[in-house]
C-alpha cells in the first residue's frame, strides 16, 4: 500500500514534468508543423538558469524562477525570428537536423560555460520541507510539481480554445495565407507561440530539475521521452499528452520501483502498444 | 623562346577547332547511359587499397571508416531508396555485433561464419520487427522504431549471462580469415577483410536498387497510394527492402565485433542511429556513394575533433549540421562538379 502510494505521488509528479515540457513541442510539431528537437535544450537552458540564479547570484527561488522562463522565452522568441522560421517550409527532416545540429552546439556551450557537473537548484525552505496532509506527509516539492502542471494544462487548453490569441493561432496554423489576408499578424502569433512553447519547456526543466539532473547531456537524454509523450498523446492534443505524460510517467515510475534490473523495456513497451493502439494519439480516433 | 608563342596562338585555334564538335556531339546522340554497376564497386576497391598503402598507422580508422559505411549504406536503403525515416537502425547492427559475438565465444571462432550469423540475426530483427513497423508510416513509424531499439537494448542490458550487459561482451578472439590469415596486430587482415566485405555488399546494393525491386521502391518513395492503385504489393516490397537492409547492418555489426573483439551497449544506443543518419545526409540521402562518401567524412571529422576536445567536438557538428541545411549537399557537389569542368 505504501510502496503503492509512493508509485503514484512520485509517477503523477513525472508525468507532470513530462508534459510541461512536452506541451510546448507538442504545440510546434502538432499545430506549426515545425519538428524542433532542440526542445530539450530550452528546457536545459530554463534549469541552468534558474540554478545559476539560486546559487551563485543567490537570487530568491521565487524571483529566479520566472526571471529564467523569460529569459529562455526570449531565447525561443530571437532563435525563432532569427533563423528557425526560414525552415517552416522546408521539409521534416531539414527540420531535424538543424535543431539537433542547434542541440549539440548549445550543449557544447553549455559544458563551456558551466562545465560538466550536475547543478542544483536551491530551494527556499517552503519547499524544501514536507507538508503534512493528516494521513501521509509528503515533500512540498512534489505538490508543487503536480499543481503546476494542473495549471499548465489548464492554462494551455483555455488559451488554445477560448482566447483571441488561440483563434488566430489555430487560424494561422489551418491556412496563413487566408489568416494573413483577414489581418490576423501571423509572424506574430508563430514567434509568441513558438516562445511560450520554449517558456512552458524551460519552466519544465526547473521543475524536473530533482528528478531529471540538470547536466549538458540533459537535451538529449531526456528529449526522446519528451518525444515519446507528444507521439502517443497525439500531436497539438494538450489533453492527449497530458493522459500519456502521467501514464508513462506512472509506468517508468513503477518499473523503476518494481523491476529496475529492466532498465526503460516497460516505457518502451507500453509506447509501442499504445502508439500500435491509437497511432494518431490517444485521444484521437 | 618560341613554344609559350606558338602554344598561346595554338590554343584559341584548337579551341575554335573542338567547340562545335563539343556543342554538336550532345544534339546527336544523348550520351545519358547508365553507368555499370561494377563500376562505383571497383572504385571504392581501388579507393580503400589506396588509403590502406598510404596510411598503414592508421588502418584501425580507416576499417572503422569500412564498417561506418557499409551501416550507413543499409540504413540508405531504408531512409533514401524507401523514404522511412528510421531512428532504430542501431538495433539491427548491434543484434548482428552481439550474435557475432556470442557465436564466436561459445560455437565456432570462424570469422566467415560469424559473418553469417551476423547477417541472419540482422536479417531475422528486421523480418520480425518489420513485420509490426511497416504498418505505420511518418512520425508514428520513426517512434515506433525508437521504441523498438530501445527495447532491444533493455533487454541485452537485462540478458547480462549471455552479453555481460553494460559491462559488454568480450573474451572471443577470432579464428585466421579463411583458414589462413591470422588477425594481425597492426589490423591489415582486418582492414582488407572489411573492405571486401564493403565492396561485395556495395555492389549487392547497387544491383538491388537498380532493379525492378529497386524502382518499385522508389516509386513508393515518390508516391504510395498511387504504386498500390499501379498494383505494387507495397507492404511486402517494404518487408522485404527492410530485411535486406537488416542483413547488410547485421554484416556491419559482425564485422565491428570481429575487428574489435568486444561488443558494447552502445553498439544499439540511439545515439548511433542518430549518428548514422547524420552521415548519410551529409552525403546526400538516395545516392549510394554518397552513404559512402558522408560515413568517410563524418568518421574522420570525428576523429580528428574529438581527438582535441570531446566537447568542442559537437560544436563543430552541431555547426556542420546547421550549415548543411542550409547549404545543402546536393548544390555544392552540383557547383563543384560545374567548376570542374562541366559535369559527366
Amino acid at each position: 500500500m505504501n510502496t503503492l502510494f509512493n508509485i503514484l505521488i512520485d509517477g503523477l509528479a513525472y508525468g507532470m514534468v513530462l508534459f510541461v515540457i512536452a506541451v510546448g513541442l507538442s504545440v510546434t510539431l502538432g499545430l506549426m508543423r515545425f519538428v524542433n528537437l532542440s526542445h530539450g535544450a530550452f528546457a536545459m537552458v530554463g534549469g541552468y538558469c534558474a540554478a545559476w540564479l539560486t546559487r551563485e547570484a543567490l537570487w530568491s527561488f521565487w524571483l529566479a524562477v520566472p526571471l529564467a522562463i523569460a529569459a529562455t522565452a526570449l531565447l525561443g522568441a530571437l532563435l525563432e525570428a532569427l533563423v528557425l522560421r526560414h525552415l517552416y517550409g522546408r521539409k521534416e527532416l531539414d527540420q531535424v537536423l538543424f535543431t539537433i545540429g542547434l542541440s549539440f552546439v548549445l550543449i557544447a556551450a553549455t559544458n563551456a560555460i558551466a562545465g560538466p557537473q550536475v547543478q542544483l537548484i536551491t530551494l527556499p525552505p517552503l519547499l524544501a520541507g514536507s507538508v503534512d496532509l493528516g494521513f501521509r506527509t509528503l515533500p512540498a516539492q512534489r505538490l508543487l510539481v503536480i499543481g503546476a502542471g494542473l495549471t499548465v494544462a489548464a492554462a494551455a487548453a483555455w488559451t488554445v480554445a477560448r482566447t483571441r490569441f488561440g483563434v488566430w493561432l489555430r487560424a494561422a496554423v489551418d491556412h496563413s495565407g487566408t489568416a494573413s489576408a483577414l489581418g490576423i499578424p501571423i509572424r506574430t502569433v508563430q514567434c509568441a507561440s513558438f516562445a511560450a512553447g520554449a517558456a512552458l519547456a524551460g519552466f519544465g526543466g526547473i521543475l524536473g530539475a530533482e528528478l531529471m539532473p540538470l547536466e549538458p547531456y540533459y537535451a538529449l537524454k531526456y528529449l526522446v521521452l519528451v518525444l515519446v509523450v507528444v507521439a502517443v498523446g497525439g500531436m497539438g492534443s494538450i489533453a492527449g499528452s497530458l493522459v500519456a505524460a502521467v501514464l508513462l510517467g506512472t509506468i517508468e515510475t513503477a518499473s523503476r520501483y518494481l523491476a529496475s534490473g529492466w532498465g526503460s523495456l516497460f516505457f518502451f513497451v507500453a509506447m509501442a502498444a499504445l502508439l500500435a493502439w491509437r497511432p494518431n494519439g490517444l485521444l484521437k480516433r | 623562346m618560341n613554344s609559350p608563342l606558338t602554344s598561346t596562338v595554338a590554343a584559341p585555334a584548337a579551341a575554335s577547332v573542338a567547340a562545335p564538335v563539343a556543342t554538336k556531339a550532345p544534339a546527336q546522340r544523348p550520351a545519358v547511359r547508365c553507368a555499370p554497376p561494377w563500376r562505383a564497386p571497383l572504385l571504392l576497391l581501388i579507393a580503400g587499397l589506396a588509403a590502406c598503402a598510404l596510411f598503414p598507422e592508421q588502418l584501425g580508422l580507416i576499417t572503422r571508416i569500412f564498417i561506418a559505411g557499409l551501416f550507413v549504406l543499409s540504413l540508405d536503403l531504408v531512409v533514401g531508396v524507401a523514404g522511412l525515416a528510421t531512428l532504430g537502425h542501431a538495433a539491427l547492427f548491434g543484434l548482428g555485433a552481439y550474435a557475432a559475438g556470442i557465436f564466436a565465444l561459445h560455437v565456432h571462432a570462424d570469422p566467415l561464419l560469424g559473418l553469417g550469423v551476423g547477417i541472419a540475426a540482422g536479417a531475422l530483427t528486421a523480418l520480425v520487427s518489420g513485420a509490426f513497423l511497416l504498418r505505420y508510416q511518418g512520425f508514428t513509424f520513426l517512434m515506433l522504431t525508437v521504441a523498438v531499439s530501445q527495447i532491444v537494448l533493455s533487454l541485452v542490458q537485462k540478458a547480462r549471462d549471455w552479453t555481460g550487459g553494460d559491462d559488454g561482451l568480450s573474451g572471443f578472439a577470432m579464428a585466421p580469415l579463411l583458414g589462413r590469415f591470422e588477425f594481425d596486430l597492426e589490423g591489415r587482415v582486418a582492414a582488407g577483410y572489411a573492405l571486401a566485405v564493403l565492396v561485395l555488399m556495395f555492389y549487392a546494393a547497387q544491383r538491388l536498387v537498380q532493379s525492378p525491386f529497386g524502382l518499385a521502391l522508389r516509386g513508393i518513395h515518390e508516391n504510395r497510394a498511387r504504386m498500390a492503385a499501379l498494383g505494387t504489393p507495397v507492404f511486402r516490397r517494404l518487408w522485404l527492402l527492410y530485411t535486406v537492409a537488416g542483413a547488410l547492418a547485421g554484416a556491419a555489426g559482425a564485422l565491428s565485433a570481429q575487428t574489435n573483439a568486444v561488443v558494447g551497449t552502445d553498439s544499439l544506443s540511439f545515439a548511433l542511429s542518430a549518428e548514422a543518419l547524420v552521415m548519410l545526409i551529409l552525403g546526400g540521402a538516395g545516392q549510394l556513394s554518397g552513404a559512402l562518401v558522408g560515413a568517410t567524412v563524418f568518421t574522420l571529422l570525428h576523429h580528428t575533433a574529438a581527438s582535441i576536445n570531446p566537447y568542442h567536438w559537437l560544436f563543430v557538428v552541431g555547426g556542420l549540421l546547421m550549415l548543411v541545411v542550409f547549404v545543402p549537399p546536393a548544390r555544392v557537389w552540383t557547383w563543384l562538379r560545374q567548376r570542374a569542368g562541366g559535369g559527366r
